[in-house]
């Protein structure tokens, strides 16, 4: 028996070093901006001023005439090749350059190309439109107001803003429910518009050659092969003449799934100029026109017994989806995965109904860096919970353990229907408890609040669902939500890994290297992982929802796997002995009871090629589609502590614990650095970043000076913890980590605020936290410093 | 080497500055930002674009061995002076302390704020070259990081200032333990 572990570089659990740092140390990255072709223009594009307006001319003459000018293109030209509109990804359209109106503020108008990027800025400030303004609808209950424009008017049938009616649970069943409840907890929340804002904006750069006809669109995308699909189908051009390229992503979150117009227009514009075309946003585009996130009106009940048990969840939201509806998500949720709403709690029967509005105000809800919507709905029942503790003078902590779903009854399948997985609900809560000192700080916190201090402690347990599909469930467009991993072995045990997804920084070279380490025994730094180029990698659905691990990771063990099946056979034509006498130990076989007659994986790769079997086909590589039997459900107990000045409002975050769940971790050093970027983007949204907007429309948060990121100096320093519960049916037990802490971590923020200011009857204050609110919620209730 | 400002229209100038260590020069309008000079005339693709205003410190670069934001000065301001980029971070194949810490303390992911964040620790270093938690902090607080959460960027720092304190404590080659140190 071989006993001897010899020590394999990046096998699953060791925090090594990332592959993919040595170029973006050197500032050798390949971001979409760093590539230049040869006779490549650049496109700028006029946005509309007006939040809602009839377009009554256009004229470019001047902007034609200026130098550099290739071309102006308007949507009367996209109109000649039928490009004007686009489908939309959750079966709406949206328009690509405004012909008749334009529905919000930063719309795309008009285009030029020119020689140069400043040549084009120059001639696009130089077209003149001739609109008229129209009164503005910014917000659902605008949108549903007596009176109020119809934003769709291009629309047939559509003679309200109104776009979907959406439900999910038992109506029956909750009402009763209701009418029987010793106590019902109402929470008013408003999840306000926020922004991705990868730091790294959205463009591409479109090739379409002349003389074959074919379409190499390199762009900044999540998800570069249902971009060719959606491409080949909005142009009609067949999808082998499409190659679309994601190189290196300067972050995503979100922001970087849907089609954006600027990618139709840049790729039209070099199919009728014969020359590529890069268009890349500045930040105002960016923020004022791409994928936002939430603008969620939600309202929620909770209804409990006189034990404190929970025995049903009523909620009603109203969705702020903007002009057009094109949020990013599968095709049979209006809402997201928004049902989730139960979260970690055994509560019997729930209800969920829920509104899209149409306003004049970008498009394109995204997810940012959540799986559709869970975020918002993780907000709505951990706040709720919270409330309703405080109301009912249990502590949170333990309101929140009388209630959870227990260890013993996953699966467990949710009043909405899902089927959680696995989890220990109980366990992630004590650690996390642990770690704060929970009991001790509670003393501490009567004893400051007895000195005058306003001092609290918020708790969140979040329980996420990612990963999608199974595609049965989960497509978007139709296409299942399945991905892929293509495993090359080359004859010298070196391997190329190519993936369906699509890094922006999770250090994908990396993890998934390690997942072929641990099941083919090659050191990871012999790994290539490749991804983004759709012409070499297999097919898949992209890269959000905390999906690559689940999926695509799970693709990589299983074609690995398929490999390993393979090895054997050659391993046992090379032992001479038969397979079913061979052991398998991470990166050789042997023969049972004599570990020194043994082929490592590197020189049964190297045989694959020169010394097969009679009858077998060389080479040792194959490709697995994995289409996941359920999802998956990474959960957590976050807790922060805050202290607040009464005199400012100014709100400081002491401690924030972490304890996460995602299963197995597969690099725990880049597992932690994703919770880390989590919660400080969970802190972003919970106190700074907001988009907004006037009466008018005009859009306030358009730029990074009033669109405020969190920096070094306020992002709280993070305290990590974590439980493992494995996936019981994810091929190597892990869960998916990416956007647990930006899920979980908003609402653990705002209930240690509401907890603080809970002494003086305050219940509810909507995000961002600023100081100015805080310190009117506490005049309001006659404290002064 | 000189190149032609693909910028170019109307009146143009001649630059000529120092970029990590090399003369660089060429011909742009008055108009043309020291960020695109870099990127565009020069081809350093490492100083990104982020934000436009000054507020996101993805294009910082060192002038004369000061973090600057080159979004936020024009290449003719820069005339005869030295610039520092993320490309004259290494020297030769061997990663500077800054960037070995980066690496080691997994201070990047996109790796999209990551040349400036490097920029400001190396300056920060030179001024301090023990900075508390909170120096560091409030050094890198004009730039901008949406995926670490700052706080492997602030250990990566203190790797590099500490590797940079080990190196100088070692003594020269040939010369025994009587040198001292810690």
């Amino acid at each position: 028996m071989a006993t001897e572990t010899h020590h394999i570089h990046g096998r699953i659990g060791q925090s090594i070093k990332r592959i993919e740092d040595a170029r973006f140390l050197r500032g050798k990255g390949n971001y979409l901006d760093d590539f230049v072709l040869p006779g490549m223009l650049h496109m700028a594009i006029l946005r509309s001023p007006h939040a809602h307006a009839r377009i009554k001319s256009i004229d470019a003459t001047a902007a034609s005439a200026m130098p550099g000018v290739i071309a102006v293109v308007t949507g009367d030209l996209m109109a000649q090749h039928k490009l004007a509109w686009m489908p939309t990804m959750s079966g709406d359209t949206q328009a690509v350059l405004a012909t008749d109106k334009v529905r919000f503020q930063g719309q795309e108008v008009a285009a030029v190309i020119a020689e140069s990027k400043y040549l084009a800025e120059d001639a696009r400030d130089a077209i003149l439109v001739d609109y008229d303004v129209l009164p503005a609808v910014i917000s659902p209950e605008g949108a549903k107001a007596a009176g109020a424009p119809v934003i769709r008017d291009d629309k047939e049938g559509q003679k309200d803003n109104h776009i979907y009616r959406w439900e999910a649970g038992n109506q029956a069943t909750t009402q009763a429910a209701f009418a029987a409840a010793h106590k019902v907890v109402r929470l008013h929340s408003f999840y306000p518009r926020c922004h991705p804002a990868p730091l790294e904006t959205c463009g591409c750069i479109a090739d379409v050659n002349p003389a074959t006809g074919k379409a190499t669109i390199y762009m900044t995308s999540q998800a570069p092969h249902a971009i060719r699909t959606v491409f080949a189908l909005v142009t009609g051009l067949p999808e082998q003449q499409i190659r679309v390229i994601s190189p290196d992503i300067g972050g995503g979150f979100g922001n970087k799934v849907p089609v954006y117009p600027g990618y139709v227009v840049a790729t039209a514009a070099s199919l009728l100029i014969g020359r590529p075309v890069k268009w890349v946003e500045d930040r105002n585009e960016n923020l004022i026109s791409t994928g936002f996130a939430r603008d969620y009106y939600m309202t929620g009940d909770l209804a409990v017994d006189k034990n404190g048990k929970m025995l049903a969840l009523r909620v009603h939201l109203d969705s702020d989806n903007g002009a057009f509806f094109s949020d990013a998500q599968p095709s049979k949720f209006k809402a997201g995965l928004f049902h989730i709403v139960t979260g970690s709690y055994d509560i019997p029967t729930a209800h969920v109904t829920a509104d899209g509005y149409y306003t004049n105000k970008a498009p394109g809800g995204v997810a940012f860096r959540c799986s559709f919507r869970v975020t918002e709905a993780s907000y709505l029942i951990e706040r709720l919970v919270t409330n309703a503790a405080l109301e009912l003078g249990i502590d949170q902590a333990e309101f929140r353990m009388r209630n959870f779903i227990k260890p013993e009854q996953f699966p467990y399948t949710s009043a909405t229907g899902w089927v959680y997985d696995s989890g220990d609900y109980p366990r992630a809560m004590k650690v996390a408890l642990d770690k704060l000192g929970y009991d001790d700080l509670r003393k501490d916190v009567e004893a400051r609040r007895k000195k005058g201090e306003v001092t609290g402690i918020g708790i969140a347990s979040f329980t996420e669902v990612v990963g999608a599909g199974h595609g049965a469930e989960f497509d978007i467009l139709g296409l299942r939500m399945f991905d892929s991993a293509e495993l090359r072995v080359h004859p010298t045990g070196k391997a190329m890994l190519r993936m369906g997804v699509k890094s922006q920084g999770q250090g994908h070279e990396t993890t998934f290297a390690q997942i072929v380490t641990e099941e083919l025994g090659i050191p990871a730094t012999d790994i290539a992982v490749e991804e983004g180029d759709t012409d070499t990698a297999p097919y898949g659905l992209g890269t959000y929802a905390s999906r690559s691990t689940p999926v695509a990771g799970a693709a990589t063990a299983m074609v690995s796997r398929k490999i390993r099946d393979k090895a054997r056979k050659i391993a046992s034509h090379l032992l001479e002995a038969a397979e079913e006498d061979l052991e398998w130990e991470v990166g050789k076989f042997y023969v049972k009871g004599s570990p020194d007659r043994a082929k490592t994986i590197q020189e049964i790769a190297f045989a694959a090629y020169t010394n097969l079997p009679e009858g077998m086909e060389a080479g040792l590589e194959g490709v697995h589609y994995y289409d996941p039997p359920n999802m998956t459900y990474p959960f957590g107990t976050y807790a922060v502590v805050v202290d607040i000045d009464k005199g400012t409002g100014q709100v400081k975050v002491r401690r924030m614990v972490a304890v996460d769940d995602c299963g197995v971790r597969i690099n725990p050093m880049i597992v932690e650095g994703q919770i880390h970027g989590g919660l400080t983007e969970g802190f972003g949204i919970a106190f700074m970043e907001l988009i907004t907007f006037d009466s008018e429309g005009n859009c306030i948060g358009s730029n990074f000076m009033d669109y405020l990121l969190p920096t070094a100096w306020e992002t709280p320093r993070f305290e990590l913890g974590e439980t493992t519960t494995p996936s019981p049916h994810h091929p190597l037990g892990a869960k998916g980590v990416g956007e647990s802490a930006t899920v979980g971590s908003p609402a653990a923020y705002v209930n240690a605020v509401i907890d603080a200011l809970s002494p003086y009857g305050i219940t509810n204050i909507d995000m961002p936290v600023g100081p100015d609110k805080v310190w009117a919620a506490l005049r309001s209730k006659g404290v002064t410093e | 080497m000189n190149s032609k400002s693909p910028n170019l229209v109307g009146l143009a100038r001649k630059v000529a500055m120092t970029v990590n260590g090399a003369e660089r020069g060429g011909d742009v309008e008055p108009r043309v930002l020291l960020v695109d000079f870099l990127r565009t005339n020069l081809r350093e693709t490492g100083t990104h674009v982020g934000c436009d205003t000054t507020s996101c410190g993805a294009c910082t670069v060192l002038l004369d061995g000061e973090p600057v934001k080159s979004c936020t000065l024009l290449a003719v301001q820069v005339n005869g002076r030295s610039i520092t980029t993320v490309e004259g971070l290494a020297q030769g194949g061997t990663l500077s302390p800054i960037q070995a810490g980066f690496h080691e303390e997994h201070g990047l992911q996109c790796g999209f704020c990551t040349p400036g964040m490097m920029l400001v620790g190396t300056a920060l270093l030179k001024r301090n070259p023990h900075p508390t938690e909170d120096d560091i902090r409030w050094a890198i607080s004009g730039n901008i990081c949406r995926c670490t959460g700052y706080m492997n960027i602030v250990k990566s720092i203190q790797y590099a200032a500490k590797a940079t304190a080990e190196a100088a404590a070692k003594p020269p080659v040939g010369v025994g333990a009587a040198a001292g140190g810690e």
